[in-house]
């Protein structure tokens, strides 16, 4: 449909095979063939999977779910890097007219002792959802709630929450990171609720216990790389570290 | 058609009377559970979408003990996360003249009275309190300046009654509810089963009494025991093979309640969404939305010549052809999902269409830049425009976006009463799964209010009416119902990986939707939905005979995963298209070209089709029986809808 069309393309993949987290994996070799510039690189990854598949071969494992960059399921490592090339987009939206015909793509998982992988592209991310579970709410019933517009909020803090609350909690901050911190992730979250007035009761209590599960989890410390940020498919910023940081700085003086 | 239908036996049980005091009246007819006695109760959701996670928080809140399970790695990727442009309520702030009346009275007329009036009223009168809901749990809508809420009209509205988070209203709804789910899961209240794939219902003594699931890491089978089984496990556009939803939907725990006994209503009622990037070709994977929030200022044109294969920039004003603000000049572009659709449609049929394929019209952001200045259109769009720009590299700042109709939404789905049960006590259905509230068509921004609705509102009191009559904890999981039923689901599995055929399933998966979408797509004649059937059933003998799925069925095998999907929609695309076939008249998304005006708007059948089709599955997947739940309407009148 655009003139971004041209002709089909080749390439050789390096696709990291491991059967389960306590065997050995390896970087095996596969060439693709016909593929259209427009197709996406996941589309491109069904295609070689159709084929694996009609080889009675095992098809690589890989996830996703949406494909349009919002459920934060497609997170894999594409010559080195979280996402791949192109900056703020998920796997499931880069393109292949974005690697040149011919080219050797390296496709791996993201790797982190937090993340213990399950099968070839696929990693165990529920490490997220118990630093969730530590604090990222709000503690209201169902029923509880007043009236929507009783509490004004300004537009801008709004937005600012919105930024941060655009976190789609894929983990390429963590695979990104020297440490395999999960700074950014964690800041997102806090930042969010520091902001906005429901989140101001349990402010302390929060920033405390995300924390203490976010190392209980074995995510490392954060040391400034800034590699999260540009990382980061939806571009939240690392001003949401500064955030944790100064939010835990007030629980030790609050205990 | 030749059909066993029977009659009489379907009823919502929504008391009678003024349709405005319905649920107050039944809220205090309903039994309830005393407190101390909720955490003996077990209730197994399925799901974590907006209708599961409303769902399990609020009852674990309330003290039941919740089991909750989804097929995603986390509750958080539910495909909810995907709805990008709003959720309505009737709170009427911008004071445009909105009303719980008028939103129930645009649901059921937007709907073409193909939905039970006292499940819509409902459903407005509760809307307001999803907002305040989600407010709380600290979501950020948009706000105006002075901190108030902002609200946008949206998808057919002529008020503004449309709440939004930027592009990413359902991803904000969806962590607000998870957000509350994550806190019960904290508090012990709920316990989260991830990577599950629920492969059957447990009935004892005609009661929902337990699931089956997969166990997608390990491949084992697993059995749940519970009071009752919630079923939130969304819609079934994929059986189109393209459409906008997630690749993971699917509709295989809806099939096998289904199988079990539960009846599925107006499976041919499926919304096809006017605004989507065009299709392209055989190796595309999904078909992307583009908000529907882009009507409001975009405008939608084609050439007036056929076969006009000048550059958009290169047709001058007078030689375009705004064909909706033409034909339906009081809506213009914002008329309803399914008009829009099928008048795009036509003029593609026309020779009209444009891009590469011919399939697709203009949406033109030419003249909101001109009024509202491109810093205006930026703050509104710039997310979507930056989304079509990643897919199809061209900016929609510089040319107009190309778009087409794709499968969006299923309006059909498993049938349940007023309380949101199905015709299996015990197993309610909530969201998308079920068939409630949307008629034979949608409105925007309805679907993210009905599932959270459903979850946090209604199945919270209607719930507790059905548990109060059990005894908790009756049945484990050594019942023999539960040893038969892990027996027939390990049986499904084994055979798939027996086959050993030579296709894949993604291959029987496209040919399933091209036929769908040919034959019972966004327009369908008798003898094409009779060929159809046809065509299927071959397809699915021949699915049987040689489908090839490699590996095995002990650990993570996403093959397996999707044959057995695959599996189920060969059997429910056939009950569409004999749905599609047995309702001689056309209403809503369901046009057959037997019945249109002469300018191709349906035309419905209200004496003879003023009902919910409900099927009941008979062992044949080709010969299923008709139930049929009359409608009526006391409070809208049945009227032809009408957008001129
Ligand atoms: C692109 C897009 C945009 C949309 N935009 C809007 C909008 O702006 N406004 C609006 O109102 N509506 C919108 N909709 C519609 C709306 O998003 C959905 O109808 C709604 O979110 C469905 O919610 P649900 O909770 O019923 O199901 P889902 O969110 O689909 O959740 C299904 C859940 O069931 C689980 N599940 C499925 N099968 C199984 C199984 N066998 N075993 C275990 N678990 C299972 C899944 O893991 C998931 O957790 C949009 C839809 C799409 C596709
Ligand atoms: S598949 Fe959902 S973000 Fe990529």
């Amino acid at each position: 449909m655009t003139s971004a069309t041209n002709g089909t393309r080749s390439y050789t993949l390096r696709i990291w095979r491991q059967s389960d987290n306590a065997s050995p994996g390896a970087l095996v070799e596969y060439r693709v063939e016909d593929i259209d510039a427009q197709m996406s690189f996941l589309e491109m990854l069904d295609h070689l999977n159709d084929t694996l598949e009609r080889k009675g071969e095992l098809p690589v494992a890989f996830e996703s779910d949406c494909r349009e960059g919002i459920c934060g399921m497609c997170g894999i490592v594409i010559d080195g890097r979280p996402h791949g090339p192109v900056p703020n987009l998920t796997t499931c939206g880069l393109r292949m007219r974005e690697f040149e015909s011919g080219a050797t793509i390296t496709i791996e998982p993201f790797r982190a002792s937090a993340f213990p992988l399950v099968r070839d592209l696929v990693v165990d991310r529920s490490s997220f959802d118990r630093v969730m579970q530590a604090g990222g709410y709000v503690s209201v019933n169902c029923g509880q709630a007043p009236e929507a517009n009783a509490m004004p909020i300004g537009k801008d803090v709004a937005e600012a929450a919105m930024d941060s609350a655009a976190c789609i909690g894929c983990g390429a901050c963590v695979a990104s990171c020297p440490n395999a911190s999960a700074s950014l992730f964690v800041g997102a979250k806090i930042r969010q609720f520091a902001l906005l007035p429901q989140g101001q009761a349990e402010r302390t209590r929060r920033a405390r216990r995300m924390v203490a599960v976010m190392d209980q989890e074995g995510f490392g410390d954060c040391s400034n790389h800034g590699e999260c940020e540009a990382a980061c498919p939806k571009a939240i910023s690392i001003e949401n570290i500064a955030v944790l940081r100064r939010e835990y700085l007030r629980t030790l003086v609050r205990r | 058609m030749d059909l066993e239908i029977v009659d009489g036996d379907l009823s919502s049980g929504a008391p009678e009377g003024p349709v405005e005091t319905r649920w107050d009246r039944h809220r205090f007819d309903l039994k309830l559970v005393n407190p101390a006695n909720k955490r003996k109760y077990t209730v197994l959701v399925v799901g974590t979408g907006l209708a599961g996670a409303s769902a399990a928080s609020t009852l674990a809140e309330l003290g039941y003990n919740v089991e909750n399970f989804c097929i995603q790695d986390t509750p958080r990727r539910a495909h909810s996360v995907a709805a990008q442009g709003g959720i309505n309520a009737a709170k009427n702030y911008p004071n445009d003249g909105d009303s719980v009346w008028r939103l129930f009275y645009d649901t059921i007329k937007g709907g073409d009275f193909r939905a039970r009036e006292s499940n819509v009223y409902r459903l407005a009168q509760l809307s307001a309190n999803i907002i305040d809901q989600c407010v709380a749990q600290g979501v950020p809508f948009a706000r105006e300046y002075g901190g108030t809420l902002a609200n946008r009209s949206f998808g057919g509205a002529q008020v503004s009654r449309t709440f939004y988070a930027r592009g990413q209203t359902g991803q904000q709804l969806l962590l607000g509810a998870y957000s509350s789910l994550m806190r019960q899961v904290d508090e012990g209240r709920v316990r989260l089963h991830a990577r599950r794939e629920m492969l059957d219902l447990v009935v004892v003594d005609g009661h929902a009494k337990g699931i089956i699931t997969r166990n997608l890491v390990t491949g084992a089978l697993e059995r749940w025991a519970g009071d009752a089984v919630l079923l939130c496990t969304g819609g079934y556009s994929t059986v189109y093979y393209l459409s906008t939803n997630a690749v993971n939907s699917n509709a295989t725990a809806a099939w096998r309640c289904h199988k079990r006994g539960a009846l599925f209503a107006n499976p041919c009622f499926m919304q096809i969404h006017p605004t989507c990037i065009p299709m392209q070709g055989r190796t595309q994977s999904k078909l992307t939305l583009m908000s529907e929030s882009l009507r409001n200022d975009g405008r939608i044109w084609v050439p007036k010549q056929a076969g006009d294969a000048r550059r958009p920039d290169q047709i001058p004003e007078d030689e375009r052809d705004y064909f909706l603000e033409r034909i339906y000049p009081a809506f213009g572009n914002l008329v309803p999902r399914d008009v829009a659709s099928r008048a795009a449609k036509h003029v593609c049929d026309e020779g009209r269409g444009v891009g590469a394929t011919g399939l697709a019209v203009y949406l033109d952001f030419k003249d909101a830049m001109a009024r509202l200045g491109h810093a205006t259109v930026e703050q509104r769009y710039s997310n979507l425009f930056e989304m079509y720009r990643e897919i199809t590299g061209e900016s929609p700042y510089e040319v107009p976006m190309q778009i087409y109709p794709a499968p969006h939404y299923t309006m059909g789905g498993l049938w349940v009463d007023y309380n949101l049960q199905s015709t299996i006590p015990g197993l309610h259905v909530l969201g998308e799964a079920n068939f409630s509230d949307h008629g034979a068509n949608r409105l925007g921004a309805s679907a993210l209010m009905q599932g959270l609705c459903d979850g946090y509102f209604v199945i919270p009191y209607t719930l507790g009416n059905y548990l109060a009559g059990q005894k908790p904890g009756t049945v484990r999981t050594d019942h023999a119902a539960f040893a038969a039923t892990e027996a027939t689901v390990r049986g499904g599995v084994d055979k798939l990986l027996a086959i050993d055929g030579r296709r894949t399933a993604r291959d029987f998966h496209w040919d399933l939707g091209r036929l769908l979408w040919d034959k019972v797509g966004m327009s369908r004649d008798p003898e094409g939905i009779r060929d159809t059937i046809g065509k299927i059933r071959s397809l699915r003998e021949e699915f049987w005979q040689n489908v090839r799925v490699p590996g095995s069925g002990d650990s993570l095998n996403q093959s397996l995963e999707y044959a057995g999907r695959v599996a189920d929609y060969l059997e429910l695309g056939e009950l569409i298209a004999i749905d599609a076939l047995h309702r001689d008249e056309s209403c809503g998304c369901h046009l057959r070209t037997d019945h249109q005006s002469a300018e191709g708007e349906p035309v419905r059948n209200d004496g003879d089709f003023s009902y919910v089709a409900a099927w009941e599955h008979s062992g044949d997947p080709g010969r299923p029986r008709l139930h049929r739940e009359r409608l009526a309407f006391d409070n809208v009148h049945l009227a032809v809808r009408n957008y001129k």
